[in-house]
C-alpha cells in the first residue's frame, strides 16, 4: 500500500483513504467557446502520460476531503513531494536535488 | 506498517466490548476558516483549527475535520439552542450549520484488544492516533469518524445506513478475537 503525506492534515496516511484525480495543473480555458474543436479535445481528454515524475491530483477523500497536488514517479510509484492545491508547482530539479 | 510490526499480544477472552450510543446533537459546521473565532463564540467553545483536534466546554464538543469543517456534538436539549445562534449570525458571517444527528451513530469500542478490532477494518496507524484526538477515516471502504477518547476508548461515528455493516464486522471481529484467531 501506497502511504501518502496529505499536506492539510500534515501526516503520512495510507493510500486507502484517499482517491486518484488525473492530471494538475490542467487549467480550465477561460472562454471555451473561442477555442477550437481541437484545442478544446486537447483540453478535456489529452493527457501528457508521462513515464518519470507525474503531476498529479489526489483526494484526501477519507479524511479532510481536500484535493491536493502530488509528484509520483510512474515508474516506482515514489512520491517525491505533495502540496496544497493552489500552490506554484515544484521543479523537478530542485525535488531531485532534495531527494 | 508499524501497527502490524509490532507484536501486540492479545488479550484474554472479552477484552473488547462493544457499547451503542445514545442519540445526541450533532451538527457539521462548514465556514470560512478566517471566520473561526467568531464561529466559535457563537457556540461557546473555541473552534479547534488543527485537522483531528477537538475542544469541550460546557458539553459541547468542537472536532476539526478539514480546514474549514467541524463536528459540533452536543445534548440533545440544546439543539434548537445551537440552531438560533447560528442563525442570529448567519447575515454577517456567511457558514453551513447543518442538523446531521439523524445521519450518523455511534459507537463506543472499549478494551485492551479495541485497536487490534479496529486494525480488522482501518488502514490507519491507531498507534500515531493520540488519546484526545479524532479524525475521519475509513473502516472497510465505509467513511467514519474515529474518535480515540482515551488509551483503550475509541468511539465510531458512522453514516445509519452502513452502521449496521459496521457492527456486524465488529461483531465478526469480536467473535474471531475471543477464538484467538
Amino acid at each position: 500500500m501506497l502511504l501518502i503525506r496529505c499536506p492539510y492534515c500534515e501526516e503520512t496516511l495510507p493510500e486507502l483513504e484517499f482517491v486518484y484525480a488525473g492530471e494538475a495543473h490542467i487549467e480550465r480555458p477561460k472562454d471555451p467557446s473561442s477555442l477550437s474543436d481541437d484545442d478544446w479535445r486537447d483540453f478535456l481528454f489529452m493527457r501528457s502520460n508521462v513515464k518519470g515524475p507525474h503531476f498529479e491530483r489526489w483526494r484526501h477523500v477519507h479524511g479532510c476531503a481536500r484535493f491536493f497536488n502530488a509528484v509520483r514517479d510512474t515508474v516506482t510509484d515514489r512520491f517525491l513531494a505533495t502540496y496544497k492545491a493552489g500552490e506554484k508547482r515544484p521543479s523537478l530539479a530542485e525535488l531531485e536535488k532534495a531527494e | 506498517m508499524t501497527f502490524h510490526a509490532q507484536k501486540r499480544p492479545v488479550a484474554a477472552a472479552g477484552a473488547v466490548t462493544i457499547e451503542d450510543l445514545a442519540p445526541e446533537a450533532r451538527f457539521s459546521l462548514r465556514g470560512d476558516p478566517a471566520d473561526a473565532g467568531i464561529l466559535g463564540r457563537t457556540l461557546g467553545v473555541d473552534l479547534p483549527t488543527a485537522i483531528g483536534t477537538r475542544n469541550e466546554k460546557d458539553g459541547r464538543t468542537a472536532l476539526c475535520l478539514g480546514p474549514d469543517e467541524w463536528v459540533v456534538l452536543a445534548g440533545e436539549a440544546e439543539r434548537d439552542a445551537i440552531l438560533d445562534a447560528f442563525a442570529a449570525i448567519e447575515a454577517d458571517t456567511p457558514h453551513a450549520l447543518c442538523d446531521i444527528g439523524d445521519r450518523e451513530v455511534s459507537v463506543r469500542i472499549v478494551g485492551p484488544d479495541a485497536a487490534a478490532l479496529l486494525a480488522m477494518g482501518c488502514p490507519r496507524d491507531l498507534s500515531h492516533l493520540a488519546p484526545g484526538r479524532a479524525v475521519r477515516t475509513v473502516f472497510d471502504g465505509v467513511s467514519i469518524v474515529l474518535w480515540r477518547e482515551a488509551e483503550e476508548v475509541y468511539r465510531l461515528d458512522a453514516w445509519r445506513s452502513s452502521a449496521p455493516y459496521v457492527r456486524e464486522l465488529l461483531e465478526t471481529g469480536v467473535v474471531e478475537l475471543r477464538a484467538g484467531l
